[in-house]
């Protein structure tokens, strides 16, 4: 995707630049934005090395099965053709403990690992099932309790208060999630 | 108004705590384990890094050629229904399309209008409750050989939409008094 709107992107900035006289600009901003890039990189590094050092210690204690246990009955209830399959079942448990924690890198194999397991149910191996279509969409919403990067990124911009958005994250993400997960209950109902 | 405020705050520190107290109890290596996160960390950033300066560089192209603004203006009265403002356009386009985009984009949105200006709160707020949809659905549909995927897409973007507008709207309304 990026291969071709990226470079469509600074050509057509040059384009306009030169008939709008700003091509001076440019030519400075370009150099500009390389060093916020690099900026922003020296302070994510620390950010981002503290939660997930974080994140690690709580994936290795006995909280997440806690959290598993608690999600049980929201799993059974989104992902009905898997009801009885135990592995499935931990599987996107797993993934979506990983995803509120703002483990994306933990995240992501255990739910192609849960994709895997459902595809081996699957009878037509180029559709979607229903279920994988709504663990595709559970995971499309970012369920987090604690939205680390941006939180990084407005330390390092100087914010007064960082966690002050959490609150406002929580309400967006869940209402995002509902009706999203809406939609695609009604579309299966639809058969679509 | 005060409570959700105090929530804000206390989230952080409550989930470091609850974090170490269970590491400890289970007399687990904690400091080990966490440097072994740590380091994942770095890696993240700067596996990152190079993406971000290819990208700040196509977005400093962009606003300071003047045809962001000329793009802006001819969409506007689209978000206007949707009441987003003009400003955060940019991120709500590239937000489900790319995630080190979205977040050189928002970081310069935020440095822009400030912070802890409306503008940077509803931008902080948007990233974090949505995600990079697109990727997500072209990694879990292609790690299994899926060519249909249905309503997906459109679902996915739906949610998307109400994330953001709902952003703004708690934004406007919550935060902007603090």
């Amino acid at each position: 995707m990026l291969n071709i709107i990226w470079p469509i992107f600074i050509i057509i900035s040059y384009i306009y630049a030169i008939f709008s006289g700003r091509l001076e600009n440019v030519n400075n901003a370009i150099f500009e934005y390389t060093k916020t890039a690099v900026e922003l990189t020296i302070t994510l590094l620390g950010t981002m090395c503290l939660w997930n050092g974080l994140m690690e210690i709580a994936s290795n204690t006995k909280l997440i099965n806690r959290i598993t246990k608690i999600l049980s009955p929201l799993v059974n209830f989104l992902f009905p053709e898997n009801k009885n399959n135990k592995k499935i079942h931990n599987e996107i448990s797993m993934n979506i403990v990983a995803n509120m924690l703002g483990l994306g890198n933990a995240a992501t194999p255990l739910g192609l690992k849960a994709m895997k397991s459902m595809q081996e149910n699957n009878k037509n191996k180029e559709r979607l099932t229903d279920d994988m279509a709504t663990f595709i969409i559970l995971n499309t919403g970012s369920i987090q309790i604690i939205p680390t990067t941006v939180i990084s990124i407005r330390m390092s911009l100087g914010s007064l208060q960082p966690t002050k958005i959490i609150f406002a994250v929580w309400f967006s993400t869940i209402c995002a999630a509902i009706v999203g997960l809406a939609v695609t209950k009604i579309c299966i109902k639809l058969k679509l | 108004m005060k409570l959700i405020n105090y929530i804000s705050i206390i989230a952080v520190p409550a989930t470091i705590l609850i974090i170490l107290l269970y590491g400890i109890f289970e007399k687990k290596n904690v400091f080990d384990i966490f440097l072994k996160g740590a380091n994942d960390g770095v890696k993240m950033v700067i596996k990152i890094f190079p993406t971000l300066v290819g990208l700040f560089l196509a977005i400093g192209a962009l606003s300071s050629s003047g045809i962001l603004d000329f793009i802006i203006n001819i969409i506007k009265p689209i978000l206007n229904i949707a009441k987003i403002p003009s400003e955060i356009m940019p991120l709500a386009i590239l937000r489900p399309i790319s995630g080190s985009g979205s977040i050189a984009v928002a970081t310069d949105l935020m440095k822009k209008f400030g912070v802890d200006s409306l503008i940077g709160l509803m931008v902080g707020t948007i990233m974090g409750s949505t995600e990079t949809t697109l990727y997500t659905i072209a990694v879990y549909t292609s790690s299994v050989n899926i060519k249909k995927i249905r309503f997906v897409l459109f679902a996915a973007l739906t949610a998307d939409l109400t994330g953001m507008i709902i952003s703004v709207a708690i934004c406007k309304t919550f935060l902007k008094n603090f």
